[in-house]
């Protein structure tokens, strides 16, 4: 995905000279050879070539699943959103699921079956693989399955069989951003492992400890809608609820929060006290205590017995079954894994998923251990380091390439249903196991269709089939809640020892999650929260600390923790807690494709079984060198632009219209241009700072909708990426704890443009419906546009950014919008593709485009409902009735542009007293 | 050496130092170019700038295969040294057309045998000018669509974007001072046409001197068509610069949108186009001991305009601060500190120094007195201009309305190296018009040699 | 000293001085007329086809409907060329062991598809919408021309942008009844103008102010 910005050398040059002077000849002139086209032969049914179609699947991660509805073109799926109908989306997506649709058509993925790295054959592994598992059939010793997290029927299921025809097998699991602290916690409170679903609508006061679960929890979709509504407010409006966040790294979450707490991880424990246990206690059973997977077992003990004391289980907190198939504490039984690999115990060793060698802690020593094994076989999307270290590797086969099954956090099963035939050499899970069975050449669809005929026999089975498939869940398929388990008698907390020294903590990444997205370019070139750090992780530490320290952003400094230690630049963030370093998991890949590769640091390396989250008393020392961090923001102050208006609910109340008094908006007159007038719509968009918890979502949903190029990390060093819609990150405040707001800016689509009146050629223009269009191939690229854009929203290809050469890139791109070239102006166009498809659906109906009917990417991406788009001709759509509340205000009305989308001012709700 | 001119600087020296005849300054003049004999510093000069020249091409070649992106440009800041130099040429190429045509008018003698050289110059430093907005464009090959003509598109220009107007303020303003440049040749190429010896040269100079016979009715059309395009040119003077403020003034960005921009970029253009022909001037008549024709009258002449142009500079700068405390807007007033204290912020000390400090010098008649002076000063002021233009493009880019979008420009190595070659460009172009034409009109200083008031005897 | 021009030269001076303002002159107005040229456009050119489909043939002679092979013209942006099926309909019995017919026979035979070439083409930052047009009144006649007059196919209109442009400034000049759409050959009862005007009105037109829009066509 990268432009290649390594120097030419001469021929190449001249070649190119040649090219390019040849081009500007016949610009123009002489048209282009002649296009072919090439019909189908059979039709394939349903398809009508133009016409979209879209596919009910679900997208499983660390297990658990997403509902999505896939956009599929001519048979290419280009687009992912969310199900409205799955209980996990409620039709919103998160960053991976948008970007997932870059893996599936990543060239780098693995392509074909490998034994020892030379390119072999499914056939060929299954012909080496049954004799030696013949052996066990008898005497299982010896077989070892490690796989991730695991909801899905069907491969639970076959799991058991396996276990079954191979009787000493073992089955283990891990994945490195596991539940172990909530699983040890339960059964601490408990005596068994259940799992704890949250009802955000109907808490008033919310406690996290730690906990970002906006971010995190299998839930978090529902749990930012739920969340969200409740910030919510219009004057006399529903009241909004109270959150309290302490927490270690600065989070999405706490930046949220009314009010937030930094502190170390390890002081979390002592945080529930004072005013907030009597915010707690005064809304009983309407309150949720949290605790994030940093915090140890007693901890989330004791989290469990305050929500029952308070009366929120069954109100806000519900226990369930647990929703994983076989819930393990997961470093245990990968320690055991191990032990056993150490003792020669384990002949073959079976990786299904996952990268252990890569993403297993440190102190464990997989790799060494692993060449006690005789046969060490890996399935995965990537040829990834843990297949270069096993004898045969599976590529894997994607979620849009393969049938399957996955359940949701709260147990709602989804089919996966597969878009596109597999692109390369590759099988999935299920059909590994049923290989393992004995039987390789069944096929994903007859598996998972067998596991589901065998659930719901019957007459009606094609029925319950087609219409589970083509919703997208499976009907009641929930698992059971809980009537609130018996509580046990909680270990006391001890408070803990106090140490001085510096303390670590790992976090799985905003933008890569615990690697497994490494090599996604979407993602790496995403500005992770708060941040804004693009294509590496760092050691991020608040200002107070780098000063004890000495240490400034880019310095690399080594952490040392238990012996084992790394180099890491530093980067320091206003509102960490002070004596603390945070630095991101899934950085440091030494292999699976190019852009995962030598790309930041590799915190595993560095990773203790004992404390996965929170190492103590780490060693830091400088090492005087310097390593270049690009972060696309560098300013987080307000600087009097008066851009993010705010005020508290209770000052909202006295003077509902806080967000008009600080900057001076001109009378509709004070203009020499004639207005334009609107023809049937004026479109026009409010975003809500109140709601928006700047999940990054809607920056990567705009990127696949609008076929947005990745430019790398140098050119982000020049201030070159190409977003669209950047979430603007202010800070204000003490900087150990300063209050953050996220202001998403694009396009602001202004009826006054500055950009429109300087544009020579007209390339940029004002439609009749309000839109500031954007006609790539009239430009000339004089940037005066951009120079002349208040909000600096515009985008320019200085070098040829989009990937023509790449095929799996060409099927990826948007049919519906222009691939931009070289030396062009880019920017958001309020989806004007979707805008047109509506239109024209409209008049060839002979009506007029309905309220909701146009959705734009960043709005149906986005959880938390802050985005609305719609015609402010119309008095009675969504957006108008935003744009009428008191909240809403132009950011730098004064500059007179008269901008289309607007905001709505954020509200915090922090204790009066 | 200094002893000659301490003395000289008390009095006004003459226009044409003594004992100058016709046929002496027809023979000095001519001579020059019509010896068979190069002098050996031409071909050391010429040649380094060919070099740069060959630089220029391989930067611009290299634009055109990898795209915008090999200069520092970004974005918030769209626009860097392409913009930066081309209004700083474009400055200079005013003292040319300020010195033939205005000058004219104004019936000033001492303009004679400076203006054939300032007008080349003027020609040379518009084309570099002419160079950038097309090589700055992302797409150079599509530049004719900011020109007017019925295409298959059904397209116009947007009209109401000032680039628009630019492409036709430097077209004409080039044009212009091209022809009357060359009509001013005419009657010279003739001299020359007659005086060649080799039959090849003769027969170049006379195709050029399209039968120029220098009879009573020729001499009658000509000073009618000199004076008529003097006043042609006189407005386009003015025009020029002042569209090119615009370029910047029309946007809404603070420290662009200024109503002072076109008097104070008019000036600024003088200002620099005469350091620039001092720049030229002082060297050239050493080279050629043009001492006798080039005079100190001239170059103290050009000093004193020098002076009192930067004064006007001086004013703007005031104002643009005023301006910045007067408008009571929060963005103008951060822009100006922001020029000063900002990471920029020794740019503009060392525009302050340079552009406005050491001119001051020029207010001692001694230090009038003395050439070499007086070509630091101009140097200075060269430096200083430029500057100026980059502090009023980067500067007010780089931090505009939302902190958010604020960054850093870093020139490239292509950036540099485009700059350079321009110069070079300008100066090989220079060299060819000395070693092939006169540079000083050798007609005009016979009108004026027996002109009482420049003969002190 | 003898003159180094002879007397004639005069006249050459002359003649270059005005016959350069006539070369100018002309350079433009060629070059105008060579990129409207089909040596450009490709107007009315011919273009070979791996089977000879002759529309005259199908249209004219047989009177299928044009929506029999495009199907997609009234539900999609693209008309879309017929699968191999679609001739096989007919061929299967009809023509069914004509050497001509030989390579559709084989590509439905080894499931290879024809590959045609493209006759109306605009650039690929162009978005044409055939259902939207097709339900307003433009007519297959209108961009494509007596497609029942062509034995194999030419690009009838030179789809440049002022072409394009002529129709969307001022509608009322091409538009005709929905009913008359897919008609080969449609002259209009009343005077175009008049009808053209009615139609506008009945069928919803959006105004030229909107339909020139830069993103009606550029996405």
């Amino acid at each position: 995905m990268l432009p290649k910005d390594d120097e030419l050398n001469r021929r190449d040059f001249l070649s190119l000279m040649a090219a390019s002077m040849a081009l500007a000849g016949i610009t123009g002139c002489k048209a282009t050879p002649p296009e072919k086209i090439v019909p189908y032969v059979r039709p394939p049914e349903e398809v009508l070539p133009g016409v979209p179609l879209y596919f009910a699947t679900a997208m499983p991660l660390s297990g658990y699943a997403m509902g999505l509805i896939v956009e599929s073109r001519e048979g290419r799926p280009i687009k992912a959103e969310g199900n409205p109908d799955h209980p996990a989306s409620l039709g919103a997506t998160d960053v991976f699921a948008q970007a997932s649709l870059l893996t599936l058509y990543d060239p780098e993925r693995a392509q074909t079956v490998t034994q020892t790295g030379q390119i072999n054959t499914w056939d060929g592994f299954i012909t080496d693989l049954r004799p030696k598992l013949e052996r066990f059939r008898v005497n299982g010793e010896g077989l070892r399955i490690l796989t991730e997290s695991v909801t899905s029927p069907t491969f639970a299921d076959l799991m058991k069989q396996v276990l079954a025809a191979y009787p000493g097998a073992r089955w283990h699991q891990y994945e490195p951003v596991n539940r172990d602290n909530a699983r040890a916690g339960a059964r601490m409170t408990f005596g068994r492992y259940v799992d704890v679903q949250y009802r955000f609508e109907k808490a008033d006061v919310i406690a996290s400890l730690d906990s970002d679960f906006l971010t995190t929890e299998p839930g978090k979709l529902r749990y930012a809608r739920e969340f969200a509504r409740r910030r919510k407010t219009s004057p006399g409006g529903t009241t909004m609820n109270r959150l309290f966040v302490a927490e270690s790294m600065p989070t999405i979450t706490g930046a949220m929060a009314d009010h937030r707490f930094p502190m170390r991880s390890s002081d979390v424990r002592s945080f529930l006290s004072g005013s907030i246990l009597e915010a707690l206690e005064r809304s009983r059973g309407r309150g949720i205590v949290i605790a994030g997977e940093s915090q140890p077992p007693e901890v989330h003990s004791l989290v469990h017995e305050m929500n029952q004391r308070l009366g929120n289980v069954g109100q806000t907190v519900f226990y369930s079954e647990p929703v994983e198939v076989n819930p393990v504490e997961q470093i245990q039984s990968l320690r055991e894994l191990i032990e056993d690999m150490k003792g020669g115990r384990v002949e073959t060793l079976i990786s299904i998923g996952g990268n252990p060698v890569y993403n297993t802690p440190a102190d464990l020593e997989f790799s060494t251990h692993a060449d006690k094994v005789q046969l060490r076989v890996h399935h995965s999307l990537y040829y990834d380091e843990t297949a270069a270290l096993s004898h045969w590797h599976i590529p894997e086969t994607y979620y849009l390439e393969g049938w399957g099954d996955a359940r949701a956090y709260d147990g709602t099963a989804s089919i996966i249903q597969p878009l596109i035939n597999p692109l390369y050499q590759s099988k999935c899970s299920c059909e590994l196991l049923s290989a393992l069975l004995g039987d390789p050449t069944r096929s994903s669809y007859e598996i998972v269709q067998g596991y589901w005929k065998k659930q719901h026999a019957g007459a009606d089975f094609d029925d319950f089939w087609t219409e589970s498939v083509r919703k997208g869940v499976i009907p009641n398929s929930q698992v059971a809640t809980l009537t609130t388990p018996a509580l046990r008698a909680t270990p006391p907390l001890q408070g803990r020892e106090s140490v001085s020294s510096i303390e670590l903590n790992f976090r799985p990444d905003p933008s890569i999650w615990d690697g497994r997205w490494a090599n996604n370019a979407w993602l790496q070139e995403l500005p992770k929260p708060l941040t804004k750090l693009v294509w590496d992780n760092a050691a991020i530490l608040s200002p107070a600390t780098a000063t004890n320290l000495g240490v400034h952003n880019e310095d690399v400094i080594e952490i040392r923790n238990n012996g084992r230690s790394i180099e890491c630049p530093a980067l320091v963030l206003a509102g960490h807690a002070d004596q603390a370093i945070t630095i991101h998991l899934g950085y440091g890949h030494t292999r699976s494709g190019n852009i995962a590769k030598q790309k930041g640091f590799d915190a595993y390396s560095i990773r203790g079984a004992d404390s996965p989250w929170t190492a103590a008393g780490v060693e830091v020392r400088k090492t005087g060198r310097r390593y270049p961090l690009v972060t696309t923001q560098q300013h987080f102050e307000l600087e009097q632009r008066h851009q993010v208006q705010r005020a508290t609910a209770a000052e909202f109340a006295k003077n509902p219209n806080f967000a008009h008094e600080a900057v001076h908006k001109p009378a509709p007159g004070e203009t020499m241009y004639p207005p334009y007038a609107n023809i049937d719509y004026a479109w026009g968009m409010t975003v809500d700072l109140s709601t928006c918890i700047g999940c990054n979502a809607c920056v990567i949903a705009c990127q696949a909708e609008n076929n947005i190029p990745v430019v790398g990390k140098d050119q982000c060093a020049n201030s070159r990426e190409m977003h669209w819609l950047r979430i603007d990150t202010y800070m204000e405040g003490d900087a150990r704890n300063p209050e953050v707001f996220f202001e998403p800016m694009l396009c602001q689509h202004c009826e006054l443009a500055p950009c429109e009146l300087v544009c020579p050629v007209e390339a940029t223009s004002h439609s009749s419906e309000g839109i500031n269009e954007m006609t790539y191939n009239r430009c000339v690229g004089t940037r005066y546009c951009s120079n002349n854009c208040p909000y600096k929203v515009r985008r320019f290809n200085f070098y040829e950014y989009a990937k023509w050469d790449v095929p799996q890139f060409r099927m990826l791109y948007n049919p519906d919008v222009t691939v931009r070239s070289r030396g062009v102006m880019e920017k958001c166009t309020y989806c004007v593709q979707r805008i047109n498809r509506a239109r024209i659906t409209a008049k060839d109906e002979d009506r007029l485009i309905r309220e909701g009917e146009v959705v734009t990417a960043c709005q149906q991406v986005c959880p938390a409902e802050a985005i609305v788009f719609g015609n402010i001709a119309d008095p009675n759509s969504a957006v108008s009735k935003l744009k009428a509340e008191p909240r809403n205000y132009a950011v730098l009305a004064d500059l007179n542009t008269r901008p289309r989308t607007t905001y709505l001012a954020k509200l915090t709700n922090p204790n009066s007293e | 050496m200094m002893r000659e001119e301490l003395p000289e600087a008390t009095y006004t020296p003459p226009l044409v130092g003594p004992g100058q005849t016709y046929s002496t300054i027809t023979e000095k003049i001519s001579s020059i170019v019509l010896s068979p004999h190069t002098p050996l510093e031409w071909f050391a000069v010429a040649g380094l700038a060919f070099t740069g020249v060959m630089m220029l091409f391989y930067s611009l070649a290299y634009l055109l295969v990898r795209g915008i992106g090999i200069w520092g440009v970004n974005i918030p800041i769209a626009w860097g040294f392409a913009i930066v130099n081309f209004v700083w040429w474009i400055g200079i190429g005013h003292a040319g057309t300020l010195i033939s045509a205005i000058l004219l008018l104004m019936h000033q003698a001492w303009r004679q045998s400076i203006n054939r050289f300032a007008e080349a110059m003027t020609l040379f430093a518009v084309t570099c000018a002419g160079l950038y907005p097309l090589a700055h464009l992302g797409r150079p090959w599509f530049f004719y669509w900011l020109i007017p003509y019925p295409n298959t598109m059904d397209l116009w220009p947007q009209w109401r974007s000032p680039l628009v107007w630019d492409v036709f303020a430097i077209s004409t303003y080039l044009t212009i001072s091209f022809v009357f440049w060359y009509i001013g040749l005419i009657p010279d190429l003739a001299t020359f046409r007659d005086r060649a010896q080799n039959r090849f040269v003769r027969l170049i100079y006379g195709i050029l001197a399209m039968g120029w016979r220098g009879s009573a009715r020729h001499w009658h059309h000509y000073e009618t068509v000199f004076v008529l395009l003097a006043g042609l040119a006189t407005p386009l003077v003015v025009s020029v610069h002042t569209v090119v403020s615009l370029d910047f003034t029309i946007s809404i960005l603070p420290g662009w949108h200024a109503t002072i921009f076109p008097p104070y970029f008019v000036a600024g253009a003088i200002y620099s186009g005469f350091a620039m022909v001092l720049t030229l001037a002082i060297p050239l008549r050493k080279l050629y001991h043009l001492e006798d024709l080039i005079t100190m009258r001239h170059i103290q002449n050009m000093a004193k305009l020098m002076l009192a142009t930067g004064m006007i500079v001086a004013y703007s700068y005031v104002i643009e601060a005023f301006t910045a405390w007067y408008s009571g807007s929060n963005y103008e007033q951060f822009t100006f500190m922001n020029r000063l204290l900002g990471p920029y912020g020794w740019l503009y000390a060392l525009l302050i120094l340079t552009n406005l400090i050491v001119p001051q010098a020029l207010w001692s008649a001694r230090v009038r007195g003395k050439t070499l002076a007086i070509l630091a000063v101009a140097l200075s002021v060269n430096v200083g201009m430029w500057l100026e233009r980059f502090i009023i493009v980067i500067t007010s880019l780089h931090r505009d309305f939302l902190p958010s979008s604020w960054g850093m420009y870093y020139p490239t190595i292509w950036d540099i190296s485009t700059f350079l070659g321009t110069i070079a460009l300008f100066v090989m172009l220079f060299f060819i018009f000395i070693r092939l034409l006169p540079m000083i009109s050798v007609f005009e200083m016979k009108q004026i040699i027996d002109k009482p008031e420049v003969r002190v005897e | 000293m003898p003159q180094i021009f002879h007397r004639s030269t005069n006249a050459i001076s002359r003649f270059t001085i005005f016959g350069s303002l006539i070369v100018i002159v002309a350079v433009t107005l060629v070059w105008g007329g060579i990129i409207r040229a089909p040596y450009v456009t490709e107007q009315d050119v011919v273009r070979d086809q791996p089977v000879p489909f002759s529309h005259e043939h199908h249209v004219a002679g047989l009177g299928i409907d044009c929506r029999y092979c495009h199907t997609g013209v009234e539900k999609s942006p693209f008309a879309g060329v017929p699968p191999t099926q679609v001739c096989m309909n007919c061929h299967k019995q009809v023509w069914a062991d004509s050497a001509t017919l030989e390579p559709v026979r084989a590509s439905f035979r080894d499931n290879r598809p024809i590959v045609w070439t493209r006759v109306n083409n605009v650039a690929d930052f162009v978005y044409f919408d055939h259902s939207i047009h097709v339900h307003k009144g433009v007519g297959c006649e209108t961009c494509h021309g007596r497609v029942d007059r062509m034995p194999l196919m030419w690009k009838a209109e030179s789809l440049r942008m002022e072409w394009c442009l002529n129709c969307h400034r001022s509608p009322e000049k091409y538009l005709r009844p929905r009913e008359e759409v897919f008609t080969m050959g449609w002259q209009p009862p009343i005077p175009q103008r008049e009808l053209g005007l009615q139609l506008v009105r009945n069928y919803k037109v959006d105004p030229p102010q909107k339909l020139t829009n830069c993103s009606i066509c550029h996405r």
